[in-house]
């Protein structure tokens, strides 16, 4: 029996349980605690569910998935969910164009070339980075990052004040570290072995990164890519602040837009009446929401045991 | 030749792709120089233009409509007894949710399907729990938009990520300490209660604290939940109420605001002195948050194991 | 009886106690400074536009009245009326008067005690980028062009003379009072069957709209006249002409009635909550409100009632003073 292995220990307990009165009371509180994490996500569930079937009531279904104008408030009101999940997209997309580089980069500085005491000094600082809340962000994309950077740099007519570029650059501010420690465990992860076999057949320090260590790395890669993603979706106060609430169809990043959070957001501070259809579809949004969070975390999480069974 | 040093001249070929990896190294220095120096900037930044402010009135003083005079005081009264009820709320849940997990729980697809839903939960976006939270506690409890909804909600949010790192924290402990305890007789509670936990704690207490920390930044879900931008109180039960049940539990549900609320409150002022003020908030806000993840760091290095 | 040192290391129960004491310490410092409320808590929630004013009163009361708690909001003129007749405030701030189904909905509720008290006038003002040097003045029909569904795409669409450059809106949500009369005057009198357009940046949020404008050259948008006052030179106001010339949003010509965009701001309470006895703050507050009224409205920016205008809400109030 191995030490460490509960499941025979359960077993081998069960044969002789020394219990004291009061056990099966702590026993059945405990389980009471690990309960609260189901019911909260059955009332997570729940509580999108039902309210988004009440707005399906009075939206189809097909409004929803294929018209593109989003106008909750003013004539021709219309629910097609698809220039808020463009905004979202618009977003996203550069705030990737700007973390993955720069995230991987540092991670294969920190992995391969690194000194070991600068790797002390640095990762901290990176993680000190995760650590900032997301209004922080927002400000600096409101003031420094459009008014400072964006509009001297493209021009004031070009830049509007409220812009997704602005967003999207603190936002992949806001998932580098996330990308950056993610990679670098995975690449971490990657055996002595491999390189060493590349190193002795007169590979250079580059040539092993992106040859051997990157492919091996890859499945936490993606992982952390994904995990990003999912943050970035689900972010709120950056692009609320930042990049506007006008939901457009538009690709051009100094435009704003509303993304699926901001509008939320707007929502929740008040912008329509209770019990009434706009207000509903801030439950359906989310649903859109919570379902595709998940769908990228649950394949981040994949790919993650991926690439921890490989180098078990 | 025993003079010369050994420099293998390679040709071409090998050449550049040496150069290539020279160089390389330079651009992937820049790029992790680049994301640092983003943070040290925007650390100069906030204290330049938000230091002037910065001061005891500051603090002390309630919002007004006059940016010189508008200050952070409800805000900072409002954050402590948020934080304070989360903490309450969510330690005991956690933890007791950990041990479960690591200790207790049969191997069984119940516990599969718990550790997966914490994994899932940790990953939902705080506006999700925001609407959740003015679902449930707000609404249907009839709490209202009081510091007790707003409490509870981030409870349920820091929740998952607490109970990974107190996973965690419990992992570490080595197994001959509880199989040792077992072996002399004790219960499994009490080998977990005597022999597991203790050793965990600096661990566990490592993952409040920085949960508590994800927590303190916490905007979009308590803007759902109804945080107020603008009170001229003190948020809270106040010293009488310590002697007076009723007292403090009405004061738990007073209506709040936080200071990431009005850090956004003061960005958004399209009155520009009161950009001042964001800033200098975000100097309070950003000082707690790095006092708590030092305070983290300090007790997972006292207490590293080998 | 398990063994001293499976107990854990000293140093970690040091650490608990410690961080136990240190959390009490701090508690009880908090606590000893806090002096508010035992004099009941008014909740005040509606009009962006109303709100500069509202929230400046509560900051001067709390001079005079510390153990009140306010709270004051701002989710629109809509959404306050609908807290309120919910029974979740207690005063409602309304930049246009109350509409017949509010009533009716605070009826059902058993909210049937309404008041009105004006506390004073705005000028709904149109803004532009400051820059923007052809838009001095503005005819109401212009105006319904710009505003409805369908309606310009481009300034030259307005007039042949302006630049051929795609309009940027900004105006507030419909939960808005302000949005309510500017449908009421600017869209609806010149055509009943037209619309709103919603193709811009509606928000509830007044800093967003001045935001938005002040960088945008070629934006239009509309809010109270305060949020004007305090943009300062980094928007600039359009004179409307109603028929009768173009006439500039100003005190005076709020106050004149020349400006065709001038209305009157109130907030609402309930007499119920007047007549409160012996704790009475609504009425403290709303007494206060009045007696400020002239100066405070003038200094965030709007207009401050005509003297026999006032005297009028003070006689409502006057059965409930002591």
């Amino acid at each position: 029996m191995t030490v460490a292995d509960p499941g025979n220990m359960n077993e081998a307990l069960k044969k002789r349980q020394f219990s004291r009165p009061g056990e099966s009371v702590i026993l059945f509180v405990l389980t009471l605690c690990a309960a609260v994490s189901l019911v909260t996500t059955v009332l997570i569930v729940t509580v999108l569910v039902s309210e988004s079937a009440t707005f399906f009531e009075e939206v189809s279904f097909k409004e929803f998935f294929l018209e593109t104008e989003w106008q909750p408030l003013f004539e021709p009101i219309s629910f097609g969910i698809w220039e808020l999940v463009s905004g979202t997209l618009l977003v996203t997309f550069w705030a990737l164009v700007f973390a993955v580089p720069l995230g991987l980069a540092t991670a294969v500085y920190l992995s391969e070339y690194a000194h070991p005491n600068t790797r002390k000094v640095l990762k901290p600082i990176l993680e000190a980075l995760a650590g900032v809340p997301t209004v922080v962000y927002a400000y600096f994309a409101l003031t420094f990052v459009t008014q400072d950077l964006l509009r001297p740099t493209f021009g004031a007519d070009e830049v509007n004040v409220f812009n997704a570029l602005s967003a999207s650059i603190m936002l992949a501010v806001m998932i580098l570290p996330t990308i950056a420690s993610i990679s670098e465990d995975a690449m971490a992860n990657v055996p002595r072995d491999l390189r060493e076999a590349a190193y002795g057949l007169g590979a250079t320090r580059l040539e092993v990164t992106i040859r051997v260590v990157f492919p091996a790395a890859l499945s936490g890669i993606i992982a952390a890519i994904l995990l990003a993603i999912a943050r970035v979706v689900g972010e709120t106060m950056i692009v609320a602040i930042a990049a506007g609430s006008t939901p457009q169809l538009t690709v051009n990043p100094f435009e704003g837009v509303q993304t699926m959070t901001g509008f939320m957001l707007q929502v929740g501070l008040g912008d329509a009446a209770r019990g009434t259809v706009d207000y509903q579809a801030l439950f359906a949004v989310g649903m859109m929401l919570f379902l595709i969070t998940l769908a990228f975390n649950v394949a981040a999480h994949f790919f993650v045991r991926r690439y921890r069974e490989e180098y078990e | 030749m025993a003079s010369e040093s050994v420099r293998l001249r390679t040709g071409g070929a090998v050449a550049r792709r040496q150069l290539a990896s020279r160089a390389s190294r330079y651009l992937f220095l820049g790029a992790t120089v680049l994301g640092v120096s983003i943070l040290v900037f925007l650390a100069y930044d906030t204290i330049d233009s938000g230091a002037s402010r910065l001061s005891l009135d500051f603090l002390t003083n309630y919002p007004s409509r006059f940016a010189e005079k508008a200050g952070l005081r409800p805000a900072m009264f409002g954050t402590f007894w948020l934080m304070l009820i989360t903490l309450f709320s969510s330690i005991p849940i956690a933890i007791g949710t950990a041990i479960w997990i690591e200790e207790f729980a049969p191997r069984n697809r119940l516990l599969t399907i718990v550790k997966v839903n914490l994994a899932n939960l940790a990953g939902v976006p705080s506006i999700i729990y925001g609407i959740l939270g003015l679902t449930i506690f707000v609404r249907f409890s009839g709490m209202d938009r009081s510091l007790l909804a707003g409490g509870f909600t981030l409870a349920l949010m820091i929740i998952p990520m607490t109970v990974i790192a107190s996973q965690e924290a419990i992992r570490q402990v080595p197994p001959s300490l509880r199989d040792g305890a077992l072996a002399l007789g004790a219960t499994r509670w009490q080998a977990v209660r005597h022999n597991v936990l203790p050793n965990a704690i600096p661990g566990i207490m490592t993952g409040t604290i920085l949960a508590i920390s994800r927590a303190i930044g916490e905007t979009a879900a308590l803007l759902m939940i109804g945080g107020f931008t603008f009170i001229r109180f003190d948020p809270g039960p106040n010293l009488a109420d310590f002697a007076d049940p009723a007292g403090f539990w009405a004061g738990l549900q007073e209506s709040f605001t936080i200071i990431p609320i009005q850090i956004y409150a003061w960005s958004i002022d399209s009155r520009r002195e009161f950009q001042a003020n964001a800033s200098a908030a975000i100097i309070v806000l950003m000082t707690g948050v790095m006092a708590l993840n030092l305070l983290a760091a300090v007790i997972r290095e006292r207490f590293r194991r080998g | 009886m398990i063994a001293k040192e499976a107990r854990g290391p000293r140093s970690t129960r040091f650490c608990a106690l410690a961080v136990v004491l240190l959390l009490a310490l701090a508690a009880l410092a908090v606590v000893a400074c806090d002096d508010s409320g035992e004099g009941g808590e008014i909740d005040i929630d509606g009009s962006s536009t109303v709100y500069p004013i509202t929230a400046a009163v509560a900051e001067d009361f709390d001079a005079v009245a510390g153990d009140v708690l306010v709270n004051v909001g701002f989710s629109g003129t809509g959404g306050g009326f609908e807290a309120f007749c919910a029974g979740e405030t207690h005063i409602s701030d309304a930049s246009r008067p109350i509409r017949q189904d509010e009533v009716d909905a605070c009826a059902e509720n058993g909210i049937d005690d309404v008041l009105e008290i004006e506390v004073g006038l705005d000028a709904l003002t149109l803004m532009v980028h400051p820059d923007n040097d052809f838009a001095d003045c503005l005819t109401v029909e212009q105006l319904h062009e710009i505003f409805r569904t369908d309606g310009a795409t481009n300034w030259s669409d307005v007039d042949a003379g302006f630049p051929d450059q795609s309009i940027s809106l900004y105006f507030p949500g419909t939960d808005s009072g302000t949005f309510d009369f500017f449908v009421e005057t600017i869209i609806k009198d010149v055509d009943e069957a037209a619309n709103h357009r919603g193709d811009g940046t509606a928000s509830e949020d007044d800093n967003v709209l001045a935001q938005g404008i002040g960088g945008d050259r070629d934006s239009i948008g509309y809010f109270g006249f305060a949020y004007f006052q305090d943009a300062g030179q980094s928007l600039k106001a359009v004179s409307v002409d109603a028929g009768e010339g173009c006439v500039a949003p100003s005190f005076d010509s709020a106050l004149d009635g020349s400006y065709p965009l001038s209305r009157p701001l109130f907030i609402y309470t309930r007499e119920s909550f007047l007549a409160e006895h012996p704790e009475n703050p609504v009425l403290r507050f709303v007494e206060f409100y009045l007696d400020n009224a002239a100066a405070l409205v003038a200094e965030v920016g709007y207009v401050s009632l005509p003297a026999d205008t006032l005297q009028a809400q003070v006689d409502k109030i006057e059965p409930y003073l002591p």
